[in-house]
């Protein structure tokens, strides 16, 4: 196995080390190691964090590989600085057996870019019907611990009671996407001053809101573990930040573009701003901001949600929802978080990392940056300055709201438990399965 | 004036008076024997109906008829929806057919922004209805209208003439452009509607809102109201057509509670004995009729306006072809 | 390039006065009576924007020659222009047609300068909209040459021979401050923002 020695790199934005990866670990960690390596990288001014782990990625296979797929998806991740991905469960067919998600698991493997964690349905077809049989996937070889719905709320309330009672068996955790069915029938965008002006239907706060305050007090009232998907509005954040208070287990992610992106560029109609949850007002974005820095949201998680060009090329309403963003997170985060002042480096380990993989319960991601621990890392250079170019992207999608846009930060180099899918900003192309 | 009508935004106040102009000098035409110009001879101009329209679309054709364009109707009705042609390609065929100017109406709000926006055509855009969003034809029509009534002549606009727009603002295309329009032209703008019918962030909206049309009708110059689609009922933003009608709606007591000079004016189609009594929708203070004739005078000065000039943005497209005829 | 260089534009002279434009339209008024026999079915249509003035006081001088009332209209030839496509969207003037109508008159058309005819043949046009004339004559200020169509004047104040690189500005009192007829370089006018912004309301250039 190749082994690697970065010099000078700042662990978490500390002060310049050597670290020395042998064997997929972390063999050392030093100022002017005497090591050699295989190759040896001049890390000076770059960053290094443990790997990322998303909560939430959308790879698309089986069913929708004109948009993404296993591979395409974990290339992606590897360049946006991640080990580790979530997948969620609203594929063709969805992931509800064990047959589904033990398919997604194995493509993962052998991709090489990326672990692939498969979430599974929490209800068959995610019709809200009928309990999907969680332990079986739980039991199957992907594993499963993270059960959501996604892209449908577990709207009846008995159902999500259920289920958040019943994968207290296998320390599993229901994953929300808080959306009121009723109150978003025919929603195009958050409801205020915009939607009106524009005559798009409007996705009202409370739609979000509703179903976190009636969630956290089910989790609350059987004493189940509850993570709430992208987090949008300060009236969501306030729920959560009341039910953490009462000690309850609660935990929320937010998306990269609900920390940067408001609903005032819906006024060009142009469908790449089109979300689920939707783009929210300024105040909101300062709100989760700040609930991210205190810590009341856990994690950043990307909704990477690729889409065919067809799909965003029409007119809003017919337009798909959703944003590619594995590429582009850290940057946004850096530029809202970071470079604002919100959040350290340190901070962005935690809820890009730490607290993300104690989420997802993954052995071996998000573990600190010591020695003898797994090699999963990311070499950051936050000095980078560019603008962002799709065509560049290895998503197979192209639907990101941030084409054209200056962002800070670059990946300059990920590694996979001591195997490099990135150096020097490029893909390494892995076992010949590329 | 901006190569496209998309929103009655895009009109400054001289650009709306420049239009108001034009068409009280083309209403003279509908007095004439021949009443065609030849102003747009040799030009292309689609109509692109998504949603059925007949009025819209009347208008729209006699207008661009009586300035001679060669007209194109393209009757597209659901395509987008039920997965036919996708609106690009539907423009990117209009463009291949060299289209000068495409009047669209389409269910999706936005559509024609998208339109205007994109790279799929390069003729200029009209919008003529899109989903809840804007009508501005319609408002320039109403402002036409509400000028000749209430402070007539070439130049005038219609400072501190007071508008009231009554019925379902929030689904209301018509009252979105209107009230853009009449606040450029210094008109002060009054919604009346069931709160359940009015958008969320209204209070920031240029115009004053009543729950009350009693007490708005005396101080009302000009009164428009707004269909009110009995289908609302269902989705229970109103109980009953008849609390609708008692609330909301105008009949002939009420319709003298107006000033003298007032005038009531409607959209079309009008639901009569919902938000308007026979009585009111054929007395000589209802403009419906007028309304309508004025439509043809409005709509030719937008599109001579648009098209009868230089193109002066760099768009070749079908130019050097036809100055060649 | 450089022999336009050297040449530096003319600026503009004077060709005709204001007592030689009052003289040219009592001329014009006495030549109209004479050839239509009293004027008594003649119809005056003055063409934005001098044309409508000079078609005022050609009116009042027949009213003082004949001691009729001969009726006077406008004519905007906008929306008929064959170069529409070549300048942005103009507003559109007052087309005011006498009460009595066109139908079986002698309209005579009224312009200030004659130049490519292309005006004319639109305003003939926009005559064949409105009504059947029983003929159609036409009266102007000056006639600077370069027909590009089969178009003569039937009155001509002045016949005056220009090159194209010259511009012909006239300036009447209603609307310009003073009446006068100015001859000079197009490159010289082109330069002068006053006589750009008389170049921008007239049809005198190539077309
Ligand atoms: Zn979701």
């Amino acid at each position: 196995m190749t082994t690697y020695l970065i010099r000078n790199a700042q662990i978490l934005g500390g002060a310049p080390q050597d670290l020395h990866l042998v064997d997929g670990a972390i063999a050392a960690i030093g100022t002017a190691l005497d090591a050699t390596a295989d190759i040896e990288i001049d890390a000076t001014g770059l960053i290094v964090l443990p790997g990322l782990v998303d909560l939430h990625t959308h790879l698309r296979e089986p069913g929708r590989e004109d948009a993404e797929t296993v591979l395409t998806g974990t290339r992606a991740a590897a360049k946006g600085g991640f080990t580790a991905v979530h997948a969620m469960a609203n594929t063709f067919p969805v992931a509800d057996t064990a047959g589904v998600v033990e398919q997604v698991w194995r493509l993962g493997q052998e991709s090489g870019y990326c672990d692939v964690q498969p979430v599974g349905a929490v209800t068959v077809g995610l019709e809200g019907k009928k309990l999907a049989e969680l332990g079986a996937m739980h039991e199957s070889a992907a594993g499963v611990r993270v059960f959501s719905d996604d892209g449908k709320c577990v709207d009846d309330a008995v159902m999500m009671r259920r289920a958040l009672e019943y994968v207290k068996a296998f320390d599993g955790v229901v994953a929300q996407h808080a959306q009121e069915p009723r109150l978003t029938e025919g929603a195009q965008m958050n409801e205020g001053q915009v939607s009106g002006e524009l005559g798009l239907g409007g996705w009202p706060a409370v739609a979000e809101e509703a179903i976190i305050a009636r969630d956290v007090l089910l989790a609350a009232h059987v004493g189940s573990r509850l993570h709430i998907c992208h987090v949008s509005t300060a009236g969501s954040v306030e729920i959560v930040r009341w039910a953490k208070a009462k000690g309850w287990d609660v935990t929320a992610e937010v998306t990269p573009h609900h920390l940067l992106l408001t609903d005032e560029l819906v006024r060009s109609y142009d469908p790449v701003y089109k979300v689920n949850p939707p783009l929210r007002t300024a105040e909101d974005v300062q709100a989760l901001r700040k609930a991210l820095a205190d810590g009341t949201i856990d994690a950043v998680a990307t909704d990477h949600a690729p889409h065919p060009a067809e799909d965003k090329d029409c007119e809003w309403a017919v337009a798909a929802m959703g944003m590619v963003g594995l590429e582009t997170a850290l940057s946004v985060v850096q530029q809202t978080m970071v470079d604002t002042g919100l959040l350290n480096w340190e901070g962005v380990a935690d809820r890009m990392s730490h607290r993300p993989a104690r989420i997802g319960r993954l052995a071996g991601q998000g573990r600190p940056v010591s020695v003898g621990e797994p090699a999963n890392l990311v070499l950051f250079d936050p000095a980078y300055r560019g603008a962002v170019n799709p065509d560049s992207f290895a998503t197979r999608s192209r639907n990101t709201p941030y084409k054209g846009l200056d962002l800070p930060g670059r990946v300059h180099a990920t590694f996979l438990r001591g195997t490099a899918t990135v150096l020097a900003g490029e893909l390494v192309e892995q076992g010949g399965l590329a | 004036m901006k190569r496209h009508l998309v929103s009655a935004a895009d009109l400054t106040r001289d650009d709306a008076l420049l239009v108001l102009d034009t068409a009280e000098e083309l209403a003279q035409l509908s007095g004439r024997a021949v009443k065609k110009l030849p102003t747009l001879r040799g030009r292309t101009v689609v109509n692109l109906f998504f949603e059925d329209s007949t009025r819209t679309k009347t208008s729209f054709e006699v207008a661009e008829k009586r300035l001679s364009a060669d007209v194109i109707n393209f009757s597209a009705k659901g395509s987008s929806v039920s997965k036919g042609e996708s609106l690009k390609d539907t423009a990117l065929t209009l463009q291949a057919m060299g289209a000068d100017a495409v009047v669209v109406r389409h269910h999706a709000s936005g559509a024609p922004a998208r339109l205007a926006q994109s790279d799929w055509l390069h003729g200029s855009v009209i919008n003529a209805g899109d989903g809840t969003h804007e009508h501005p034809t319609q408002a320039l029509l109403d402002a036409f209208t509400m000028r000749r009534h209430l402070n007539p002549g070439a130049g005038n606009d219609l400072a501190g003439r007071r508008v009231t727009i009554v019925g379902d603002i929030l689904h209301s295309r018509v009252a979105r452009s209107n009230v853009h329009l009449l606040t450029t032209l210094g008109a002060q703008v009054t919604f009346v509607a069931p709160p359940t019918l009015l958008p969320i962030g209204i209070e920031n909206w240029p115009c004053e809102v009543s729950y009350d049309l009693e007490s708005v009708l005396p101080k009302t110059d000009a009164l428009m109201m707004l269909r009110v689609q009995r289908e609302r009922m269902n989705a229970a933003f109103f109980p009953t057509e008849r609390e609708y009608t008692r609330r909301y709606g105008v009949d002939g007591p009420r319709m003298s509670r107006l000033p003298e000079h007032a005038i009531v004016m409607h959209p079309g189609p009008m639901v009569r004995g919902m938000e308007i009594t026979a009585e009111v929708a054929d007395s000589p203070r209802c403009t419906v009729v007028e309304q309508v004739a004025n439509g043809v005078s409005v709509r030719m000065a937008v599109l001579y306006l648009l098209l009868g000039g230089a193109t002066l943005t760099d768009t070749p497209r079908t130019d050097s072809v036809e100055s060649a005829k | 390039m450089t022999a336009h260089q050297e040449s530096a534009p003319r600026p503009p002279h004077q060709v005709l006065d204001g007592t030689d434009i009052a003289r040219v339209i009592t001329r014009i008024a006495h030549e109209i009576v004479e050839r239509a026999k009293g004027a008594e079915d003649v119809v005056l249509l003055g063409i934005h924007t001098r044309g409508v003035h000079l078609a005022r006081r050609l009116h009042a001088r027949l009213a003082q020659i004949t001691d009729q009332d001969i009726p006077l209209g406008t004519l905007d030839i906008t929306m008929y222009r064959d170069d529409l496509r070549l300048k942005p969207a103009r507003a559109l003037e007052h087309t005011e047609i006498p009460p009595g109508g066109i139908d079986g008159r002698l309209v005579v058309l009224v312009d200030d300068v004659l130049f490519s005819g292309r005006t004319i043949r639109a305003a003939l046009d926009a005559l064949n909209d409105i009504g059947r004339p029983r003929a159609v004559q036409l009266a102007v200020l000056v006639d600077r040459g370069h027909r590009e169509l089969p178009i003569r004047a039937d009155y001509v104040g002045k016949n005056l021979p220009t090159s194209l690189r010259e511009a012909v500005q006239v300036r009447l009192s209603d609307r310009d401050g003073v009446d006068a007829v100015l001859v000079g370089d197009r490159d010289f006018a082109a330069r002068s923002s006053q006589a750009l912004a008389a170049q921008a309301t007239e049809s005198h250039l190539p077309e």
